[in-house]
This record gives C-alpha cells, sequence and structure tokens, in this order.
C-alpha cells in the first residue's frame, strides 16, 4: 500500500455555476408589490413586509424607529398582549425591525398556521394605534437600554463614526436617551398613517410559498389598508460630513479601545463596487485576510479586525474596525495605516489574489443556503435598483480582475491620511 | 425528521453522513468531548486556548486556513465547558480538502512556539473585549463560582483569570493535546451533498491510520446538592442594577430537562411569557427581565436575570422575581399556555432544519449525549410534558436555599452625564 501523502493539498475544483433563484413578481391593485420564493420541503415560510422609510427629520429623530418597533403594542382592536398571544400560541415568531432605508415586519410561521397568523400582521400594518401606555413603557426602557450601550466601547464608535460621517440625517443618528422624551403619540401615528401604506409595501415571500400560501396573502393585504393619504415622502436630505476627521473620546479606565477608520463610499450601485469587494476581502474581508493575519496572528493586539463596505440607499461607507489592547493603540492604528497603503504601492501576489478569488466565490455559494438566502439577495438587488445581472457582473469580476486594477482602485479610493478615524478608549 | 448513516473506524472514530441534496455545499463538523470542565483548577481556559492552537498549523500543513480559502471553505469552532466543536463549509466538490486539514490536527499539531505566544495574547483580548471591558461582562466570573463549590464549571470557558493564559507551556499543550484529541474521543458529522460510500472510503483514507490513543475517563468531582442561600453584591460601574438569581439543576440528559425547559419559555419566551408581561408591561418594575437555562451536562443553572428600573429596590425587583416562580410552584400551567410553549419548540425545530450547519452541530452534540437519533425523538419528549410535571420541577428548583442571588449596584457619580453632553460635540 502506498503511504498517505499528507504533505499535498488534494484536487480542487473552482466554483463554475451559482443559480440564483428568482422570485415570482405579482402587484396588487392597491399598489403593493409581492415576490415569492417557492422552494424547500419544510412546511413553514418566512414573510417580509418591507417599507421605505419617511424622510428624516433631525427635530424628531427617533420617530421613524419608534413606530416601527412599537408595531406590536396594539390596535384598535387587540392589545399588545393579545397581539403577543396569538403569535406565541401559534408558534410563529413576530419581529420588527429597522434600518436606516426602510422599516420591516417580518413573520416566521408554519405553513398550517398561516391563517391564524397572518390576520394579526394585517391588523397591526393597517391599524396599529400606539397606546401612550405602551409608549411610555418604551421610552423609559429602551432610555435603560441606551444607557447601557453607551458604556461599551464599540457602540460608541460606530456612532461617533456615522455621525462624522453623514451628520444629521437618519446614518448620522446617534440619539442620546432624553431624546426619547420627545416622542409623541400623535407624531407616532401620523408617521404611521403616512409611511405604512400599501404603495410604500414591498412583501417578500420565502419558503414553501405554494399557490394557496400566495393566494392568502394576496386576500389578506389586497384593497384599501384604511384611509388614503398622500403618497410617503421617502426622500432623503442631503449628507453634510463632519469637517473633523480624527475623534477620540478617552475613557480613563479602558481595557481596550475600540478603533473605527473609514470614509463615505460608493454603494452597490457603482460599477467599482464588485471590484471593491475583492479589495476589501484582501485588506480586512475573511480570516485569512491582511488586517487579521498582521494584527491579530502576527501581533496578537486584538481578538478580531476587520474591514467591510456597508451600502445604502443613498451612501456607502468604507470602514476597518476592532478593540485592541489599550497600551498598542497606537501601534495598531500604525499597522492599519500600513496595511491600506500597502494595496497602493505593491500589487497583491498572484497566490494571495486566487485565493480571494476562491475564497469569495465558495463564500457565495455558502450564503445560499436555503431559500430565504435567495431572498435575501434579491432584497440586496432590487432595494438597490439592480438586477440579477449584478451577481453575473459580480462572479466575472472575482473572476477576472487582475493584481494591476485592485492597485489602480486602491489609490483611486484609499487615502488613509483623509479617513475619518475614531477612537474610544485610549490612545 | 433528520436521516443519517452511521459507521465507527477501527481507531474508535465515530462518523455520521447526513445526505442532503438540496445543497451545493457540504459541511465536516467535528466535536472533541473536551471542555473547560475537564480542566485542571491551577490552569483554567485551557481548553478554549487550545481551541486557538488548533489553527496554528499541524504537523504536516503549516498553515490551516489558506488551503481551506483557497478551495471555497470557511471555518471556525467554539468551546464550551462541555464540549469544543469544529467545523467546515466547503463547496462539496472540495470536501477531500476538509477530510486533508482534519485529520492531519488530530494526527498531531505542529506545537510551535510563535502560535503559542500570539494566541495567548488573542485570547487575552478576548478576556478583556468579552468579560472584562464590557458593562457586567464579568458576571460568570462571579456568579459560577457560587453555584459550584466543587465541579469545575464554577471556571467559566474563558478561564478564572488572565493569569492561567499567561502561564500557559508548550509542554502542557502537547499533553493537553495527547489527553483528549484522538479520534477515540471525536465525534465527525459530515453533511450536505454527499454520498455515505464516499464519505466512508474519505474516512478510512484520512483518519483511519491515525493511532486510537489513550481513551480518556471523566471523572469530574460532582456538585453536592445546595442547601444554603448565596448571595452577593458588588458595585460596579454599571450603568443600571442589574439581579441575577442561579438556581442548581439537574443535567441535560437528566429526563426532567424537558419540563424545566417548557418552564423557562413559559417564563420568558416571547413577548407573552409571564416575566415580560408581568414584570415589564403590566407591574412596571423591569427594562429587561430573562430566564434561561444553561443546558449544560453535568448539573446546570436556572438563571433569573432582570434589569429593574431606576425607581425599584433591589428587594422589591428580588420579591417579584419570587413571585413569579412562586406562582409556578403553587398552580398548574394552564393546558392553553402549555400547548403554546408547546407549539413554539415544535415550530423551533423545524426551523432548525433550515440550516445544514445547525443539523450537522445537532446531531454530533445527540451522538455525544447517547444517540444522534434522539435529536428526531425530542419534539415528542416536549409534546409529552405536562402541567403536573413543571409544577414538581418548579417545587425542586425554586427554593430559596438552592439560589445564588448577584447583585449589580450601579456606581453612583456625576461622569455619565458630562460624558454624554461631550458625545454631542
Amino acid at each position: 500500500m502506498t503511504q498517505l501523502d499528507r504533505k499535498t493539498p488534494p484536487q480542487f475544483n473552482g466554483v463554475e455555476n451559482i443559480t440564483l433563484i428568482h422570485p415570482e413578481a405579482t402587484t396588487l391593485d392597491n399598489g403593493a408589490k409581492i415576490f415569492t420564493f417557492n422552494s424547500g420541503d419544510l412546511d413553514l415560510v418566512r414573510i417580509e413586509w418591507i417599507f421605505h422609510n419617511l424622510r428624516f427629520n433631525p427635530a424628531k429623530p427617533l420617530l421613524n424607529v419608534a413606530v416601527n418597533t412599537m408595531l406590536t403594542e396594539g390596535t384598535s382592536k387587540l392589545t399588545a398582549a393579545q397581539i403577543a398571544d396569538k403569535i406565541d400560541f401559534y408558534g410563529a415568531f413576530l419581529q420588527v425591525d429597522f434600518s436606516y432605508d426602510h422599516s420591516q415586519v417580518t413573520l416566521y410561521t408554519l405553513t398550517k398556521h398561516l391563517n391564524s397568523t397572518l390576520p394579526v400582521i394585517k391588523d397591526i400594518l393597517t391599524d396599529s394605534i400606539f397606546p401612550e401606555k405602551e409608549l411610555q413603557t418604551f421610552i423609559r426602557n429602551q432610555q435603560q437600554k441606551l444607557q447601557v450601550s453607551l458604556q461599551k466601547n464599540d457602540f460608541v464608535a460606530r456612532r461617533e463614526f456615522n455621525k462624522a460621517l453623514y451628520g444629521e440625517t437618519i446614518y448620522g443618528l446617534a440619539a442620546q436617551p432624553e431624546d426619547f422624551q420627545s416622542l409623541k403619540r400623535e407624531d407616532l401615528a401620523e408617521k404611521f398613517r403616512e409611511m405604512y401604506q400599501p404603495a410604500n409595501c414591498n412583501i417578500i415571500i420565502a419558503g414553501k410559498a405554494d399557490p394557496q400560501i400566495l393566494e392568502a396573502v394576496i386576500k389578506t393585504f389586497e384593497g384599501a389598508w384604511g384611509e388614503a393619504t398622500v403618497p410617503a415622502d421617502t426622500t432623503q436630505p442631503e449628507l453634510k460630513p463632519s469637517a473633523e476627521r480624527f475623534i477620540y473620546k478617552e475613557k480613563a479606565d479602558a481595557l481596550q479601545s475600540a478603533i473605527r477608520i473609514g470614509t463615505p463610499f460608493v454603494n452597490r450601485t457603482h460599477p467599482d463596487f464588485p471590484a471593491l469587494q475583492v479589495l476589501n476581502t484582501v485588506l480586512g474581508g475573511y480570516f485569512g485576510s491582511r488586517l487579521m493575519t498582521n494584527i491579530r496572528e502576527d501581533k496578537g493586539y486584538t481578538y478580531g479586525i476587520g474591514s467591510g463596505m456597508s451600502s445604502f440607499k443613498q451612501t456607502g461607507s468604507f470602514f476597518i474596525a476592532s478593540e485592541v489592547g489599550a497600551d498598542v493603540c497606537k501601534a495598531a492604528v500604525a499597522e492599519i495605516e500600513k496595511e491600506v497603503n500597502l494595496l497602493k504601492t505593491d500589487l497583491i501576489p498572484d497566490e494571495e489574489l486566487s485565493l480571494v478569488r476562491n475564497f469569495m466565490l465558495g463564500s457565495l455559494l455558502g450564503s445560499l443556503e436555503n431559500v430565504l438566502s435567495h431572498a435575501d439577495k434579491f432584497k440586496n438587488l432590487y432595494f438597490a435598483g439592480l438586477d440579477y445581472d449584478y451577481y453575473y457582473r459580480y462572479t466575472q469580476t472575482v473572476k477576472n480582475i487582475t493584481a494591476e486594477e485592485l492597485k489602480a482602485l486602491a489609490n483611486k479610493y484609499f487615502d488613509f491620511d483623509n479617513f475619518y478615524k475614531v477612537i474610544v478608549g485610549k490612545f | 425528521m433528520i436521516k443519517f448513516n452511521r459507521f465507527t473506524l477501527d481507531n474508535g472514530l465515530r462518523v455520521i453522513v447526513h445526505e442532503d441534496s438540496t445543497t451545493p455545499m457540504a459541511v465536516l463538523n467535528i466535536l472533541y468531548d473536551v471542555g473547560a470542565r475537564d480542566e485542571n483548577p491551577d490552569q483554567t481556559g485551557f481548553a478554549h486556548l487550545f481551541e486557538h492552537l488548533m489553527f496554528g498549523g499541524s504537523v504536516n500543513i503549516p498553515n490551516y486556513d489558506g488551503p481551506l480559502q483557497r478551495v471555497g471553505g470557511e471555518n471556525n469552532a467554539f468551546t464550551s465547558n462541555d464540549i469544543t466543536n469544529y467545523y467546515i463549509t466547503l463547496p462539496s466538490a472540495n470536501l477531500e480538502t476538509a477530510f486533508w486539514l482534519e485529520s492531519d490536527r488530530m494526527l498531531s499539531l505542529a506545537f510551535s512556539e510563535k502560535s503559542l505566544e500570539v494566541q495567548r495574547n488573542v485570547v487575552i483580548e478576548e478576556f478583556k473585549q468579552r468579560y472584562l471591558n464590557q458593562p457586567y461582562g464579568d458576571v460568570w466570573l462571579k456568579l459560577r463560582p457560587m453555584v459550584y463549590k466543587n465541579h469545575p464549571y464554577q471556571w467559566a470557558t474563558i478561564g478564572k483569570t488572565i493569569k492561567h493564559i499567561e502561564d500557559a507551556k508548550i509542554e502542557d499543550v502537547k499533553a493537553f493535546f495527547k489527553k483528549h484529541y484522538n479520534p477515540q474521543n471525536a465525534i465527525m458529522v459530515v453533511g450536505g451533498d454527499v454520498k455515505t460510500d464516499e464519505i466512508k472510503a474519505m474516512a478510512e483514507k484520512w483518519f483511519g491510520p491515525i493511532p486510537a490513543g489513550e481513551k480518556y475517563v471523566r471523572n469530574l468531582p460532582q456538585e453536592q446538592p445546595q442547601h444554603e442561600e448565596r448571595r452577593e453584591t458588588v458595585t460596579a460601574k454599571v450603568p443600571l442594577n442589574d439581579v441575577y438569581i442561579a438556581f442548581q439543576m439537574e443535567g441535560r440528559t437528566d429526563e426532567s430537562y424537558y419540563a424545566v425547559e417548557l418552564m423557562s419559555d413559559i417564563l420568558s419566551r416571547g413577548n407573552s411569557s409571564r416575566l415580560h408581561r408581568s414584570l415589564i408591561k403590566d407591574k412596571q418594575l423591569f427594562s429587561e427581565v430573562h430566564a434561561y437555562i444553561t443546558g449544560s451536562l453535568d448539573k446546570g443553572m436556572f438563571v433569573l436575570e432582570g434589569k429593574p428600573l431606576e425607581h425599584v429596590s433591589i428587594e422589591q425587583a428580588e420579591d417579584a422575581l419570587w413571585a413569579e416562580v412562586e406562582r409556578l410552584k403553587n398552580e398548574e400551567v394552564p393546558a392553553d399556555e402549555l400547548i403554546k410553549v408547546k407549539n413554539k419548540t415544535e415550530s423551533t425545530m423545524v426551523f432548525s432544519e433550515m440550516s445544514l450547519l445547525d443539523k450537522a452541530m445537532n446531531l454530533a452534540f445527540y451522538e455525544l449525549m447517547g444517540d444522534a437519533n434522539n435529536f428526531n425523538h425530542e419534539s415528542g419528549k416536549f409534546l409529552a410534558v405536562t402541567a403536573e410535571q413543571i409544577k414538581v420541577q418548579a417545587n425542586a428548583i425554586f427554593r430559596k436555599d438552592n439560589s445564588s442571588t448577584l447583585v449589580y449596584l450601579a456606581e453612583k457619580t456625576d461622569v455619565p452625564e458630562s460624558e454624554l453632553t461631550e458625545l454631542e460635540n
């Protein structure tokens, strides 16, 4: 018997085909759009109702998020307790989520209980009343939660960074505990009527979404949703980045410092975006990235460091984030600078680039674990105004982009001196 | 229902294969039957530090992550008080790379001094980031030694103190590897777009030649039943007061487990749960309140935790938590409420089948507990729980002399206000 060769890696194959499931699209008479992904053997379904946020008002910064979070807190027919009882009794999960661009309600349910859970969603989306008592509970609890978060350096660093990049917009929102006091029930009710309208609603169904399921959703959500109002104003004010690019919040007894460094950036709609994702992956986008290899695996300064790109409707950002030992904070920042600049001066070696290509394609394939993940990919495209051609361009770029092109992109987009640098802790 | 095939290699490695052709991916999950409970009391945090060192190169392969990333794979691992679990996901066409990598590090590590030095630092930073530099981050460092006086659950997986991590030597690393990292102490699950006969051949090829090693026989000091009320109060730089009440409960494989888990759901799962409804909404005493169990293999913890609102005294807060568990001791849970938590458990089980990795991890853990197939009987066991059983468990667990109460008092200073103003600018 021949000796087993443990030194040479086994043969491997590149990822050739990535097939994405496309949705069936329907538009209701009232303007609501439905996208259905029907696949899988498990008798369950996830349904999301996603609304574009209203224009941000700096005088009432928490209004959008409060309306969204309080959707489960009562309608004219159901109290908060009754809503919770109904959802929990059928083993379903009801979530409300607020992001910079959208507010959403998500229902996870076994298909056999859909007919019992769907009417609850209809009720909260069309008839929420924001009871005063529940609002006061919300205010009290959110204030306490925020006080805890404000003691966390990484939380503070993220807020300071966003505030510097985006100023007084939804993206730069950095609420204080006292801001919650300004929430008024009438304001919530008014915003609710303006925003939660069928014409501003996208319904995304994923799971065992056979025709009966779709039919049930259509029947529940077609027609008027109460009195008609003016179309929702979902435009947003202009971004005004801060002139100050170095923000240091000293915490005298910090054991670690939170670092966040970066810049406003192109978003997914820009032609350079896929190529920049390759560059970002090399720098800090995976466990074997340069930042991890240098700052964690060689120096041991941190438990974790990474870089990333956020893509929003109106803007984007590129950032590097870590929590490092307070005594090595300066050294860590110097290493970050070195790694960013290396991308501008040196070509990425072939071996590293081919590794990153394979990693990214494998990662994309692996991110398509089930039908819910296919729906998530669609949302990335749809809300950025892109079509499935994007993922074709993405995979082609990952496979073919050259080291020269990446170096040129690094020079075009990365200027470390002009990056925003936030340190919370000791420097 | 998760279908699988099962076989054991001559060296004792248990292998489970779950075929799922709906995905182009494969997972390879290896559970080693070693956790923080197996550590020497003077070298705590070692199982977890060791997990980091498993990525520092093996006897024939200097770099673990690179070759895996090159074939489109990703990996990670976690350590608990009971187990250490490593997992890889990758395109199924490249599964052999996972066998190559995992078998080499089961065969032997490189035991590099450099890797030890760096990972000591990384873990120390992890210690700071998760346990010391966060408000309430040190709760488990304080609560565990109150609940456990004999059992090694008295320390957290990160370890008792940073000192233990600083002191780790390469000889200790080698001895730990020899004792715990061999085929007899491992369970491997391969799932996804795979065929059992192919997995059998690959397992024989890559893992078959690894020596069986010595079987580790676990003989831990068991925790004696508690018969005294325990209490500690700390004043700390935290923004809000916080109350933890921990009770001893039976281990994960005890028949009572199902009733106790449902009891924790009744108290704290979802917005319709009792603690949320009563203490946050109706009585308005807490901003946050939770009940949960640790699910440990040996004697576990049932924990109540809540942050009282500012006008509420610690005594009031504790009384309110006790009133809720007294209700469970005195009154049977109404039929509707019991059906509710059972329905929730049922749907959670179905949703957990959406994730290939979750399925693989579950199969490995249930095999460790005795039989992977028990995962498929789990729903049935929850459905069989009666209101009477829950009442019995409530009376067994929620006794003052079985409780350990840890109170955080917020250090009152003027600093937060001025700090907040500063943040505005």
